[in-house]
């Protein structure tokens, strides 16, 4: 037995952390915990979807007038910019698992391009509610919200628009800063992946931070279509 | 006669592996971390004792003599904040737990030693946020903040106690993936679920409380604090808000983590009846899934805070069925205990003392809360000092007495010293007759009609709030004596061996205090947890360098030197 320890300690992988007895547990381990977390975070984003459904229950006119005051174009971009960076991450992690070096860089790169092509569109849609006073509160304290300059559907009333934008900058506002620490991982992940610690025996760093990215882009394809597609039909145009 | 061999307890240990402040704030060793938990953890519930000794000291007399109506105010809800947040949330789990979770599974560490540091950090930096908050100008709207008095109308630091609470939630949640994470993937050879200790069950539960609850209560503050600085309609009527939605929010946090504060407790209470009987629990499944029903049924029942919030009968009705329901799990919990009891070989020392006395207490705190689930009942008591009483059964008289039973009775492991076994028995029975005096005239005043949250109050009711007084003091002199003995025993305490209760458990395999890496070799377990040795081998189980010798195959071999 004194052997076979000495002999697993000879051979263990840089990586291992000293408290775990091998490499299998310490990925169960931090696969395990990202999932974990995934999970918090989905009862982070659960208080906001729940107040979603309640107002747009109450008020379900001024939701869709509001909503058509979002651009379809750019959020439709920025769905396409972000299920495209979750097909090069999951290249990025494949590439990490089979030992190919240049595809992983390439891959983390254009996925790290890709998360920052998004925030810039989501970026160009806030100046333009920050133009039309679209922001609600006094956040901004020399452009109040101005509910009229919301176009009203039949039924909607004004006071309640401004409900629609504050959920919609709590949501996205929340996705985005989720967006900015995945993209500061990936840097992380990409800087030391350039050095080639991620191969075959050990690349869970980058799955799981793939976990992380995923879900943050899962958050999004819910955002999408609950804030970006309510009413439309309504309008008689393309909004 | 050689079974299980523990190292020395003389030499290095984790208190003398490292020396140095240093050592200490960049440690990633558990054991250490527990103990700066244990140091801060202490600190606030000492702050937060002292503005309830101002609560029970203006209380005195009905009129408002001692402080102001705004101060009393702000201490009501500065004691609340401190105590639900800063004490009882973190108490057991974050000392206890984080010392215990990786000795019970024979694992060298937690999962993640950093992370585990950083909740650390995270806690004193939301603790120092609200202490500034505190001193700054203290916050008034209750330690519900309900909203649109906390958003609009109070003129208090409620933005910046919501950023100490929001960020103390982080630490809450870093602390249940721990727990989560170790206790799924590094448990010893042969430590199966079912062969775990309760405590490490009832921690499980509450870790899966922390990760799926707290994050509600981040969200909710900070919806709070935006809407207060941007005058956003989020919760406020006035301005298109609905105050309910954060009643619903607020609650779907703040019930679970009652059961955050309890559970643990309950874990506790489990290990200490068990041993202090040298007897395997009776139902150890029935006791262990229990938690785990606790845990999922305490997220279902938050409406019933809020009985006269307006929200639906028919919801209310529902929520009072769903609330009854978690009574269930509860009892079998204390059925189990007592029947553990049964026939067991008992001994009555300070750390039993504590169990039994939570057994009675958590008794009388859940049947009160039976009265509070029934709709008509709580309509007639809502606001009044019966709720008090009732929550304070549970938070002291379980959660508190379970913790300084724990305490106790890990304290010849964490510290490698015995405390004074007489001086502990004596406090405990101060501590009991003082809680007792404090919240059992309560209940009557409540059901009387006095209401909660005000500074002065009718003159009849002055003979329930002197007892109360009266038995405050008891109680807050009853808690001293403890501080100042396990101070005291760190250095002049008897030298605990090993084993001090010769008890089965994985914690007790290795030296006191355990060495750095807890175990000198990962512990293989071939036993079933409470699983004792047979009466004429009691005397020699678990001292050093002997042990149960007819049954040395079933050992582990700890700390064999290869």
């Amino acid at each position: 037995m004194a052997e076979s320890i000495a002999a697993e300690h000879e051979v263990h992988h840089p990586a291992l952390q000293h408290h775990f007895e091998n490499m299998e547990q310490q990925r169960e381990a931090s696969t395990l915990g990202m999932w974990v977390f995934l999970v918090t975070e989905i009862m982070f984003f659960g208080g906001m979807f729940f107040s979603y459904t309640l107002y747009r229950w109450l008020y379900p006119e001024a939701f869709a007038s509001a909503s058509n005051h979002l651009s379809l174009p750019l959020g439709a971009i920025n769905t396409g910019v972000l299920i495209f960076s979750s097909f090069t991450m999951a290249l990025a992690v494949y590439s990490a698992q089979t030992g190919k070096q240049r595809a992983q860089v390439i891959c983390l790169t254009l996925t790290l391009l890709l998360g920052l092509t998004f925030l810039g569109i989501k970026a160009a849609e806030y100046k333009e509610k920050y133009d039309t006073n679209l922001i609600p509160g006094h956040l901004i304290p020399s452009r109040p919200f101005n509910p009229d300059a919301v176009h009203l559907l039949p039924g909607a009333r004004k006071e309640n628009v401004e409900i629609f934008f504050w959920i919609y900058f709590a949501m996205t506002g929340m996705h985005a800063v989720h967006m900015i620490i995945g993209v500061g991982v990936l840097s992380v992940i990409l800087f030391f992946a350039t050095r080639g610690r991620y191969g075959p025996e050990y690349h869970n760093p980058v799955e799981i931070s793939g976990l992380y990215w995923h879900f943050v882009d899962i958050i999004w394809i819910f955002l999408f279509p609950l804030l970006y597609l309510l009413g439309r039909h309504l309008m008689g145009h393309g909004g | 006669m050689e079974s299980f061999e523990v190292p020395q307890p003389s030499k290095v240990n984790y208190l003398n592996a490292q020396y140095g402040l240093k050592s200490w704030l960049l440690t990633r060793d558990h054991k250490r971390i527990a103990l700066l938990y244990l140091g801060s953890v202490t600190f606030f519930f000492f702050i937060g004792g002292i503005y309830a000794m101002l609560i029970r000291l203006e209380l005195l007399t009905p009129q408002s003599d001692l402080l102001s109506a705004t101060t009393y105010n702000k201490t009501f809800t500065q004691h609340g904040i401190i105590m639900i947040f800063f004490f009882l949330i973190p108490s057991i789990p974050a000392t206890l737990g984080n010392f215990l979770v990786p000795m019970m599974i024979g694992a060298k560490d937690l999962a993640f030693p950093r992370i585990n540091l950083l909740s650390w950090y995270i806690y004193i930096i939301a603790g120092i946020i609200t202490i500034y908050a505190l001193i700054a100008g203290g916050v008034d709207t209750g330690w519900t903040f309900y909203a649109p008095y906390s958003t609009t109308f109070s003129n208090s630091y409620v933005v910046l106690t919501g950023l100490g609470i929001f960020i103390n939630g982080f630490s809450s949640i870093l602390t249940g993936l721990n727990f989560i994470v170790t206790i799924h993937t590094m448990r010893a050879p042969g430590m199966t679920w079912f062969r775990m200790p309760l405590f490490l069950w009832s921690t499980y539960a509450t870790a899966l409380i922390m990760i799926l609850g707290t994050p509600v209560i981040a969200i909710t503050v900070l919806l709070l604090a935006f809407e207060r600085l941007a005058r956003i309609g989020i919760f406020d009527p006035a301005i298109g808000g609905d105050p309910v939605l954060f009643q619903h929010l607020f609650w779907f946090y703040s019930h679970p983590a009652v059961y955050i504060m309890i559970l643990p407790g309950m874990g506790v209470i489990s290990e200490l009846i068990a041993n202090f009987s040298r007897k395997n629990i009776f139902g150890y499944s029935f006791v262990a899934f229990s938690s785990l029903a606790i845990a999922v049924f305490g997220f279902l029942v938050w409406g019933h805070h809020m009985f006269v919030s307006g929200q639906s009968v028919f919801a209310s009705m529902i929520f009072s069925v769903l609330s009854f329901a978690v009574a269930i799990p509860s009892a079998v919990k204390v059925f189990n205990w007592t029947a553990t009891l049964y026939k067991g070989s008992i001994s009555y020392d300070t750390p039993m003392l504590y169990a039994l006395g939570f057994i009675g207490l958590f008794t009388i705190g859940g049947m009160t809360g039976l009265f509070l689930a029934t709709i008509a009942v709580d309509v007639h008591v809502t606001d009044t000092y019966f709720v008090v009483a009732h929550f304070h059964y549970i938070m002291v008289g379980g959660t508190l007495l379970a913790y300084l039973g724990g305490l106790h009775y890990w304290w010849p492991k964490i510290s490698g010293r015995m405390y004074p076994e007489g001086w502990g028995r004596f406090s405990a029975l101060v501590v009991f007759v003082g809680f007792n005096l404090t919240f059992l005239p309560q209940f009557v005043a409540g059901y009387l009609g006095m209401p909660r949250r005000y500074a002065t109050y009718p003159p009849e009711f002055q003979v329930f709030n002197v007892l109360s007084t009266a038995g405050a003091s008891i109680l807050g002199f009853g808690l001293l004596i403890p501080l100042i003995y396990l101070i005291w025993s760190m250095r002049y305490g008897k030298i605990a061996e090993p084993n001090p209760w010769h008890l089965p458990g994985l914690e007790w395999r290795t030296a006191s205090p355990p060495p750095t890496e807890n175990f000198l070799l990962t512990p293989i377990v071939t036993w079933e947890a409470y699983e004792f040795a047979p009466p004429e081998e009691m005397e020699v189980v678990g001292t050093v360098h002997r042990g149960r010798h007819a049954r040395s195959d079933v050992d582990a071999p700890i700390g064999e030197n290869t």
